[in-house]
């Protein structure tokens, strides 16, 4: 039974999605942890969620709504904590709250809860549509060529922004660029594990892995792993014993933090 | 003798302070100019001021003869070491990959070992960089300040919480750097004695440009020095 699974294609679908996400939130995950901006995932998420339930009212596919309505309001959110000078986990909880609030007036608006905001608040990587799975590969490939290929701005601007700045490197503009591809990885991942979920592929991984991890790429080839093992057994574990897989996945992944947590008191994860 | 700064009337003003007033001063190639002043004399609003990270001064800042509102082309040529390099503790970077950071040719891989062999760091090149002492992390900086080859070393009184052993051999890479590779330095420091004894420059400063000159004629002059260290301790008692 166990291997039968395997052969589904909305499984396969579910897999590759789920994998590709796993990926994408890690990365992206390393430098907004690194960044103390571990809950802006979550806020984003939040605001999605007003943009889908705008979708839902106005009748466009909700993920398009949330795409817009979540990556606006992530930088209007960064230029005004620029601006105003706002400490980041205000502005986090600022972007938070008016999603959720844009979200229900629109919900209240439209009539009352649908079957279809349930599923966007927990996840359905098991209905994965063909498309989507498209979707969630090109965007999964775009990103991660972007990160490549600005490597050394974006992590030298992560670690001190300041001396990045003197070397010429326009973070500003890196730091809009983090924000950006933020939005679309956190709402490309809500299939996977619902608004409400998201900040822990952003987040768990990249705590286990920064325990282990010496250097930055070796830590994020860290952050991935987990991050994959995690997705790809509470996909497989969650179908089998047929429970929600967002949570299934996220269980999993605290699991590996915990495991790290009780290796390195035990001293047995040397420090050097 | 090539100008490499040349400063003309340099004026800042906070809201409630006057940080600068009327600062003029050059620096030539091969000087190895120590800045020094009391806490709070205007030393960062100078570096930051130089540096880009403060735009709103009056007068002219040239590097190379070029104005830097016009261009940042100069900053390439600047390798930077700010007071306390501030990241986070845990942050999963190692030695090579902070000097890495630094190097802007990503593809001149030979270049990372050279620096890190010429500040005796090479053996630390796969340790995590929180895990290094304060002597160690500053000559990881140095080393990344140093990457590109650049024509000045700024450094703001970087030896701060650095133990008397590494504030020697950092004294000693400074002087070498400045002798044999012929880099410009500028360095803010509040060790009269090690300015007298690396610098061949130095300015004095306490919001205005009190001395500029020849080291050997600030230090020869016992008015001078007496006269600096009376206004650097009036300003200390104020502020404390």
């Amino acid at each position: 039974m166990s291997l039968e699974i395997l052969t589904y294609s909305f499984m396969h679908r579910a897999l590759i999605s789920g994998i590709s996400i796993a990926i994408l939130c890690s990365v992206i995950g390393l430098f907004l942890v690194l960044r103390r901006y571990s809950l802006f995932g979550d806020a984003i998420a939040h605001s999605s969620f007003g943009g889908i339930a705008l979708g839902l009212l106005v009748g466009i596919y909700p993920l398009w709504t949330a795409y817009g309505v979540s990556i606006v309001s992530a930088l209007i959110i960064t230029k005004i904590k620029d601006k105003y000078n706002i400490s980041g986990d205000a502005s986090i909880a600022v972007l938070l709250s008016s999603g959720i609030a844009v979200g229900l007036v629109i919900i209240g608006l439209s009539g009352g809860f649908t079957i279809d905001i349930f599923s966007f608040l927990f996840g359905s990587i098991l209905l994965v549509s063909v498309d989507d799975t498209i979707l969630i590969l090109s965007l999964t490939g775009v990103i991660l060529i972007v990160i490549l290929l600005l490597y050394r701005q974006i992590l030298y601007s992560t670690f001190n922004e300041e001396q990045a700045k003197v070397s010429g490197i326009p973070v500003e503009k890196i730091n809009y660029l983090i924000v950006f591809m933020a939005g679309i990885t956190v709402v490309t991942s809500i299939q996977l594990v619902g608004v409400l979920l998201i900040s822990a592929l952003f987040v768990i991984p990249n705590v286990t892995a920064i325990m282990y991890g010496k250097g930055f790429k070796q830590t994020a080839i860290i952050s991935m792993s987990l991050s994959v093992f995690s997705v790809v057994v509470g996909i497989l574990i969650s179908y089998v014993f047929d429970i929600t897989p967002a949570g299934t996945i996220v269980l999993l992944s605290i699991g590996l933090l915990a495991g790290t947590m009780v290796i390195k008191s035990a001293g047995l994860l040397s420090k050097n | 003798m090539l100008k490499v700064v040349e400063i003309n009337n340099l004026t800042v003003q906070y809201p409630d302070v006057k940080a600068l007033d009327d600062v003029s001063f050059i620096i030539n190639q091969g000087d190895f100019l120590g800045i020094i002043g009391p806490n709070g004399a205007g030393k960062s609003t100078l570096f930051d001021s130089m540096l880009g990270l403060n735009t709103k001064y009056k007068g002219t800042i040239k590097f190379f003869g070029e104005d830097i509102r016009k261009s940042k082309n100069y900053l390439k040529e600047i390798g930077y070491v700010p007071q306390k390099p501030i990241f986070e503790k845990n942050f999963p970077v190692t030695v090579n990959d902070v000097v890495r950071m630094g190097l802007r040719n990503e593809s001149d891989e030979n270049r990372i070992d050279e620096i890190l062999q010429q500040l005796w760091i090479h053996e630390l090149s796969n340790r995590r960089i929180g895990e290094l002492s304060g002597g160690q992390q500053q000559r990881v900086f140095i080393a990344k300040a140093l990457v590109n080859n650049p024509k000045i070393l700024i450094l703001d009184e970087p030896v701060a919480g650095v133990d008397q052993q590494s504030i020697e051999l950092f004294y000693s890479i400074l002087r070498e750097l400045n002798s044999k590779q012929k880099i410009t330095i500028v360095w803010s420091s509040h060790d009269l004695d090690a300015v007298n004894q690396l610098a061949n420059h130095v300015a004095c400063l306490n919001r205005t440009l009190f001395f500029h000159g020849e080291s050997k004629k600030f230090f020869s002059d016992d008015k001078l020095v007496r006269q600096y260290s009376e206004a650097s301790m009036q300003e200390h008692m104020h502020h404390h």
